[in-house]
């Protein structure tokens, strides 16, 4: 069985940002990660990340990727990665995590801090023929298209105008798909407005108040019917018939948080926070003290805050290993939490603010 | 391969060039990309048929966590598509139904 | 009712904190031109003010303010137009060319690259060809593939015009 100091789930932002900050301070780190390519959604986003100079604000989201990577690099005597490995159990009753790599090649780790920085998977919704090919995540199609250079298909209708499918659609056009619009059943985007004007200065229509009714096609999507909603919810004007071969759908992540719930980690349901999560101090441990919760598995928000928060796991795991000073651990908690309630003070953090509140129990000392 | 051959922003870097097949048929496909992306970068969308309604499954979250891209590989079925990575000669083939586990040898 | 749908689905509909006009007697004399910011929404960034070497952009007190300019230290260098991660920001030199001509300096990500002297489609904020431009540089400010177009454009249009398309 393998052995480690801090094994980190999860090679997305937070995960990752996680294992720099336990290596650097001096941790033995493991990073588990279910894909064939380390980075989690940062290697598939070409726009500008918001944020300031810290979180590497006007620096492009798959750059972001490689200046991680830099600090892998720059800590490797100290971390082990282990691509397209899934963590697929944790037993409570050693905390033993059993991982597969691939299909078939199981292996057990028995870590002495758990970082889960799982993430998230994509929401559905109902409508007739929601199952047929061509009905994609917003997610996949921005792996075929920005990591692998396929074309998700020839016209794109876009369902849902929070910032992934505002991003999702610009990057459409940037690979030369033509995009039928977007459909949001909110009377405004959900997303920033600025990266919704992007869009519409290219053409793309967002269709406000409007659902969708169901996906056409046999045995592939060959379009879809969307209709207006009106104020009280209910269908109002005639069905509208769109020409399209891809439906992407972006209504929204929810965390990743089996594992969390194997553990026994106190869970709670945190609509603002698009799910269950685990209930965790202000150090972002839950209620199993050798386990930590970074990123949107600890409910769903910005890269930018999931790459303070991974820090935040980094550091406390590491500090629980006593690695470090406490003088040392007050200065970096301090400037993390003042970078996060920065990224969440504004009208769009408001949303988190409270989520957070439902899921933070402050300290687990009695 | 319908693939993006220019970009404004990104520069794809491709690995080495295979051979592989689907359902008897020669592809071509880059060697460690995902099976599904290059089936579908061959205008392949339909991975499997479901048990009971026998419905078409494609891909749908690339993230290897949905089960929609399970297709039988080299005669393994349930293998996750968008998380295995093509090599050489793979036999990929359309899953119907529940598939069958290979033959112990 | 109406024009509040239109701007919740991202086109901006008259003045807002965030998006605001220059004022006219200097943007009628700026040579180079003066930014125009259209960011009025309060969210947390503030590369435009990190990337202005002038001190244009003034500093955020939170990181969620919306951009406040200070005109009269505008170089219209496009340093934020090239950075903003948004798209938001927009270059206007009211002092070139003939009278009923201006230049605009316009963010592009796109493909074609426009070549200089080409005829381009100018766009409106909801994506209608409202006139013809025509390419008069491209640059790219921070060498990391955001381009910016300087396209000379009928003067009147200004308010108007947000994006180039390339005529193929």
């Amino acid at each position: 069985m393998r052995q480690t100091e801090v094994m980190v789930i999860g090679g997305g932002p937070a995960g990752l940002s996680a294992a720099v900050e336990a290596a650097s301070l001096g941790c033995q780190v493991l990073v588990v990660d279910s894909d064939l390519k380390l980075g989690g959604q940062l290697i598939k986003q070409t726009h500008k990340f918001f944020g300031s100079k810290e979180e590497h604000a006007g620096t492009r989201g798959y750059q972001i990727a490689d200046i991680l990577f830099r600090e892998l690099e720059e800590n490797k005597d100290r971390i082990q990665i282990l691509s397209n490995t899934t963590a697929v159990g944790y037993y409570k009753e050693d905390g033993v995590i059993s991982c597969v790599t691939g299909e078939d090649e199981y292996f057990r780790v028995k870590p002495q801090r758990v970082i889960m920085a799982t993430g998230a998977q994509e929401k559905m919704i109902p409508f007739p023929n929601n199952d047929l090919p061509g009905v994609y995540g917003a997610g996949a199609v921005q792996t075929l298209m920005n990591v692998y250079g396929v074309m998700p298909g020839k016209r794109v209708l876009m369902v849902g105008a929070g910032n992934i499918g505002l991003i999702v659609s610009y990057q459409m056009k940037q690979a030369g798909v033509d995009i039928a619009g977007i459909v949001e059943f909110m009377p405004h985007v959900g997303g920033y407005w600025v990266h919704a004007a992007k869009d519409r200065r290219l053409g793309i229509p967002i269709y406000l108040r409007h659902t969708i009714l169901e996906a056409l096609g046999d045995r592939f999507v060959t379009g879809a019917v969307i209709q207006e909603v009106g104020a009280k919810g209910g269908l109002e004007g005639e069905p509208k018939k769109i020409d399209c071969d891809v439906i992407c759908m972006a209504v929204g992540l929810t965390p990743t948080c089996e594992l969390l719930w194997q553990a026994g980690c106190e869970m709670v349901f945190v609509p603002e926070l698009c799910g269950y999560v685990a209930k965790r101090d202000n150090q972002m441990r839950t209620s199993v003290p050798t386990i930590w919760v970074a990123g949107d598995a600890a409910g769903i928000e910005e890269a930018s805050s999931a790459m303070v928060e991974g820090r935040v796991a980094g550091l406390n795991a590491a500090r629980s290993l006593a690695r470090l000073m406490d003088s040392e651990f007050d200065a970096r908690s301090s400037l993390y939490w003042k970078r996060l309630s920065d990224l969440r003070a504004g009208p769009v953090g408001e949303k988190i603010r409270y989520g957070i509140s439902q899921a933070c129990c402050g300290s687990w000392e009695v | 391969m319908d693939l993006i051959k220019e970009h404004p922003i990104l520069d794809f870097q491709h690995g080495k060039k295979v051979k592989f097949f689907f359902d008897g048929k020669a592809m071509e496909g880059f060697e460690g990309e995902p099976i599904a992306a290059a089936l579908h970068s061959n205008g392949v969308v339909i991975y499997r048929e479901t048990p009971e309604m026998k419905r078409p499954r494609g891909f749908f979250c690339a993230i290897g966590k949905c089960s929609s891209c399970f297709m039988v590989v080299d005669g393994v079925p349930n293998v996750r598509t968008c998380v295995t990575a093509l090599t050489e000669g793979m036999r990929v083939e359309t899953q119907r139904g529940k598939g069958l586990v290979p033959a112990l040898s | 009712m109406e024009m509040d749908m239109l701007f919740n689905s991202g086109i901006l509909t008259g003045e807002r904190p965030g998006a605001v006009k220059p004022p006219q007697e200097l943007w009628e004399t700026k040579q180079n031109g003066l930014v125009i910011i259209e960011c009025p929404q309060r969210i947390p960034c503030n590369p435009c003010h990190t990337s202005c070497p002038t001190g244009a952009v003034l500093p955020f007190e939170d990181i969620n303010d919306t951009p406040r300019i200070d005109y009269s230290k505008c170089t219209g260098c496009t340093m934020c137009v090239a950075k903003c991660p948004g798209l938001a920001c927009f270059v206007v030199d009211l002092t070139y060319g003939g009278a009923d001509e201006a230049l605009m300096k316009l963010p592009y990500e796109m493909l074609p690259v426009p070549e200089v002297g080409a005829e381009v489609d100018c766009l409106n904020r909801s994506g209608e060809a409202v006139s013809k431009g025509k390419v008069v540089r491209v640059m790219e400010p921070w060498k990391d593939k955001t381009l910016v177009v300087h396209v000379s454009v009928p003067k009147a249009l200004v308010m108007d015009i947000r994006a180039i398309r390339v005529v193929k």
